[in-house]
């Protein structure tokens, strides 16, 4: 098992990469909406990435169950 | 289609990485001068490793019809040590005038440091001196917004001409500087540490592509040759056309290193899709 410094000094270059790949898609959907002058008819998985993330931006999970918390938000949408 | 590998350590890799990329399609590779991943003591160390990228590396890219290309230079982590950069530079013009021998790189910066600045000067002095061009690196993580903006500093007190410097592994924070200023930029795709092939293609879609260059700078450390390729499919996936996609991957590197007549592998345009 890894201490958490260890845990953080582990993993934290790889979560970087996957925040920057969620900014990246954010900004991808922008910018097609500004180029096409319309959003997206169905914007539920734009909310959905939105809220997962304050779901995630909770500073304290005492039971340390994000993941689980964040598959059944990403349950509801089909 | 035919893809350039625009900066790639290939001493670091291994032959079925040659024998994987000439599949899909790389007709050319060029290896930029780097760090072992440990600091070299001696010149003579590096003017063996000068003679493996432009006598020998360019016989074991054939094997597989891949044409191989290099560049020299002391990396900025070994610019610390500045008696042996000093005489390695002393002796760099030999290698410049190797018949596969693009240009000075990678120079550039990693911590910024007064060394590494004046190593910095020194190459860009001894390219402009000789006619070569320049690759540069900047820095990684959060040291690359501070060292890019340095380079393009040092740059700029200095008598260079900009088409002839490729400013590499730009990301988001960094790419529209060294594009203003009127350099080449190009963008590393690292499976982790730089952009990704994804990224890359919305950096493509953002910004005039004329002076834009795609690479994977595979190396000894986590990286991957192909994430060069992830990038073209995701191109073609968002719909652009086979030629454009030409234009980024083969052609623009094409009329970059072009401006060296060593270069001799020509921009191409696709008849019919």
């Amino acid at each position: 098992m890894l201490t958490p410094q260890k845990t953080l000094d582990t993993y934290y270059l790889e979560a970087r990469r996957d925040l920057l790949e969620v900014a990246a898609m954010l900004d991808r959907y922008d910018q097609a909406v500004k180029r096409d002058s319309e959003k997206a008819e169905d914007e539920s998985k734009r909310f959905s990435l939105l809220q997962a993330m304050q779901i995630l931006s909770k500073p304290d999970h005492p039971q340390a169950d994000r993941a689980e918390k964040l598959l059944k938000h990403f349950a509801k949408i089909s | 289609m035919q893809i350039i590998q625009p900066h790639y350590h290939a001493i670091a890799r291994t032959a079925q990485d040659y024998e994987r990329m000439a599949m899909s399609g790389v007709v050319a590779v060029c290896e930029p001068a780097f760090w072992a991943g440990f600091d070299r003591r001696h010149p003579e160390t590096f003017i063996d490793y000068f003679a493996q990228i432009a006598e020998f590396e360019p016989t074991r890219a054939a094997e597989f019809g891949i044409r191989h290309f290099c560049w020299v230079a002391v990396n900025p982590k070994e610019a610390e040590n500045r008696e042996l950069t000093q005489e390695v530079l002393r002796q760099m013009p030999e290698f410049l005038q190797k018949p596969t021998c693009l240009g000075v790189g990678e120079t550039g910066l990693h911590k910024s440091t007064p060394n590494e600045i004046e190593s910095l000067q020194a190459h860009v002095e001894m390219a402009m001196k000789h006619d070569q061009l320049v690759l540069i690196h900047t820095p990684h993580l959060s040291d690359k917004a501070h060292g890019t903006k340095t380079v393009l500093e040092v740059l700029a007190g200095m008598d260079v001409n900009p088409d002839k410097i490729w400013i590499d592994h730009v990301e988001e924070q960094t790419i529209e500087s060294v594009l203003d200023a009127g350099y080449w930029a190009g963008m590393t795709l690292y499976p982790v540490t730089k952009c990704s092939p994804r990224r890359s293609v919305d950096i493509l879609e953002k910004y005039p592509r004329e002076r834009l260059l795609v690479n994977s700078s595979a190396d000894w450390g986590p990286s991957d040759p192909f994430t060069l390729q992830e990038s073209i499919v995701e191109f073609r996936r968002r719909g652009h056309s086979l030629q454009d996609a030409v234009e980024v991957y083969h052609n623009n590197p094409c009329r970059f290193l072009g401006q060296n007549p060593k270069w001799d592998i020509k921009p191409i345009t696709i008849s019919e899709e």
